[in-house]
């Protein structure tokens, strides 16, 4: 058998495992934080009643949802590092960027337990950057992403303005999603910074808690890119800019608003 | 797929009394996808091994080494190298098979191939050790004599096979690359696990296991069951 029939017929099985293979969809990379909380499960439903396409998330790091769509991978793209995006259109990759929404990001840290609650003091601080310095002050566990994400490379941003090197051992840096990275921080009594989305929907929390939040540095924006139509014709670009407009309108908009994890809204829309 | 309780066990019990058919369609795709890899890899990698341990020719030795150590393959690494291939940018982009349920099976067939040729090679080997002269005064040509032995070492095979499937179903990191994850398209048993213990429901992730364990199960005690009827019937 030469290799292309014996493809293909791989591809035709591929179809026949494919449970939705007749409706028409786009799939989208984006990250972690959008579907570990939930937020996918309220938005998705809502726009393939208004459009009849369906949306298939592959839900990676920020770094790697990049790195698929900049291949020809995906469809469409919807991350949160405002300066990546920039340049991913500026580079040609992308043909449109808009600001979709906002969340936070939180530190969390250990309330109680072998270490002790808050061993750092980063509850009186009075800045994130005085929490940070607190922790590098105090050597306190701080365990990092480390793996390229929208959220470690805001943490990498922030430890930079309060211009300090975070240096092992106590520095951990991980290289693990969210949720992951909040199940070894809660074993090790680590303080973690974290995406509130994630941090709401989160259930094996141990002594963890939310010790510090309400910084302005802190805020969380998310932004839909459509990938340019040029570079890869065999996207689906009709679609794609379905979707894209879909988040920006007032539907879409009043559907991220909705969204809430115990009665808690997580995500709030601020499309221009 | 809400866990009912802390208990990992009653998470489990609930899981498949309740019939959840999100739960159900990931079973079946798991299965689907893991049975038509060892289906493929069965189909290449019985009569490779079969042809390995009856021919001789030069490199022989280093094929055998090279097919051994691919038994430990990362399936990370399978995963990627299968990445790349079937990424839009890649050699096969054109078949737009990443992200499927296609794909998938493609990266357990060169995870699990692997396997089955080199167990099988062996199991041949010395097997055609004993019946070499047999078969030589049977007049028997090398080719014709691949299905003969195939066929008498059909109950170590089944276990070869078996080893195949367990890789297969066990595996996440392949799938979770080529597959993606996907809710209701490429989710199956192990990407499920993982998302579950990401998002802390640590009991249900766990739960999700025990089902995936006692499937596996019931697949291998169906197989032991086939052999052992098969064995009797034979005396």
């Amino acid at each position: 058998m030469t290799p292309r029939p014996f493809l293909a017929a791989l591809a035709l099985m591929g179809v026949a495992l494919d449970a939705q293979a007749s409706e028409p969809y786009l799939t989208l990379a984006s990250t972690t934080s959008t579907e570990q909380s939930g937020l996918f499960a309220e938005l998705l439903p809502a726009f393939q009643a208004a459009t009849g396409i369906r949306v298939r998330v592959v839900a990676v790091g920020t770094g790697q949802a990049f790195e698929i769509a900049r291949r020809g991978d995906a469809d469409a793209l919807l991350v949160h590092d405002a300066q990546a995006e920039e340049a991913f259109v500026a580079e040609g990759y992308g043909s449109e960027r808009a600001d979709v929404m906002v969340n936070d990001f939180v530190l969390i840290g250990p309330a109680g337990g072998p270490a002790g609650a808050d061993p750092a003091g980063v509850a009186e601080a009075e800045s994130i950057l005085d929490a940070l310095a607190r922790i590098a002050e105090a050597e306190a566990p701080f365990a990092s992403r480390g793996d390229d994400s929208g959220t470690h490379r805001a943490e990498r941003r922030l430890w930079e303005a309060a211009e300090i090197t975070p240096t092992a051992p106590w520095y951990r840096e991980l290289g693990s999603g969210m949720g992951p990275t909040l199940n070894t921080a809660a074993a090790m009594g680590a303080y973690v910074l974290a995406d509130r989305a994630t941090w709401a929907a989160f259930a094996n929390r141990q002594e963890l808690a939310l010790l510090f939040e309400g910084d302005e540095r802190l805020f969380n924006q998310y932004g839909s890119v459509v990938i340019d139509a040029e570079r890869h014709s065999h996207l689906k670009h009709n679609l794609a800019a379905q979707w894209h407009a879909w988040l920006l309108s007032d539907e879409g908009q009043q559907a991220i608003a909705d969204f809430t994890v115990d009665g808690q809204p997580l995500f709030f829309p601020n499309a221009e | 797929m809400m866990p009912t309780s802390d208990s990992a066990f009653i998470t489990a019990l609930h899981l498949v009394l309740d019939l959840d058919p999100t739960l159900l369609a990931i079973v079946a795709l798991s299965l689907q996808v893991s049975l038509a890899a060892v289906l493929i890899a069965a189909l290449v990698g019985l009569p490779l091994g079969a042809a390995l341990a009856l021919w001789r020719f030069p490199g022989r030795g280093l094929v055998i080494v090279v097919l051994n150590a691919l038994m430990g393959l990362p399936p990370v690494v399978a995963g990627l190298a299968v990445y790349l291939l079937l990424s839009r940018a890649g050699p096969l982009g054109q078949f737009g098979l990443l992200f499927t349920p296609g794909a998938m099976v493609i990266a357990q067939v060169v995870l699990i191939l692997p396997i089955i040729a080199a167990l099988t090679r062996q199991q041949i080997e010395e097997l055609h050790g004993e019946y070499a002269e047999q078969l030589a005064s049977l007049g028997l040509s090398r080719p014709r004599r691949i299905p003969t032995l195939l066929w008498d070492a059909r109950f170590g095979l089944l276990t070869v096979i078996l080893a195949g499937f367990g890789r297969a179903s066990a595996e996440v990191g392949a799938v979770m690359m080529v597959g993606g994850n996907i809710d209701g398209v490429t989710r199956v048993m192990t990407t499920a696990i993982v998302l579950e213990t990401g998002k802390g429901n640590l009991a249900l992730a766990l739960g999700l296991g025990l089902v995936l364990l006692v499937l596996v199960t019931l697949i291998n005690g169906a197989a032991h069951l086939l052999g052992e009827t098969a064995r009797r019937r034979l005396g």
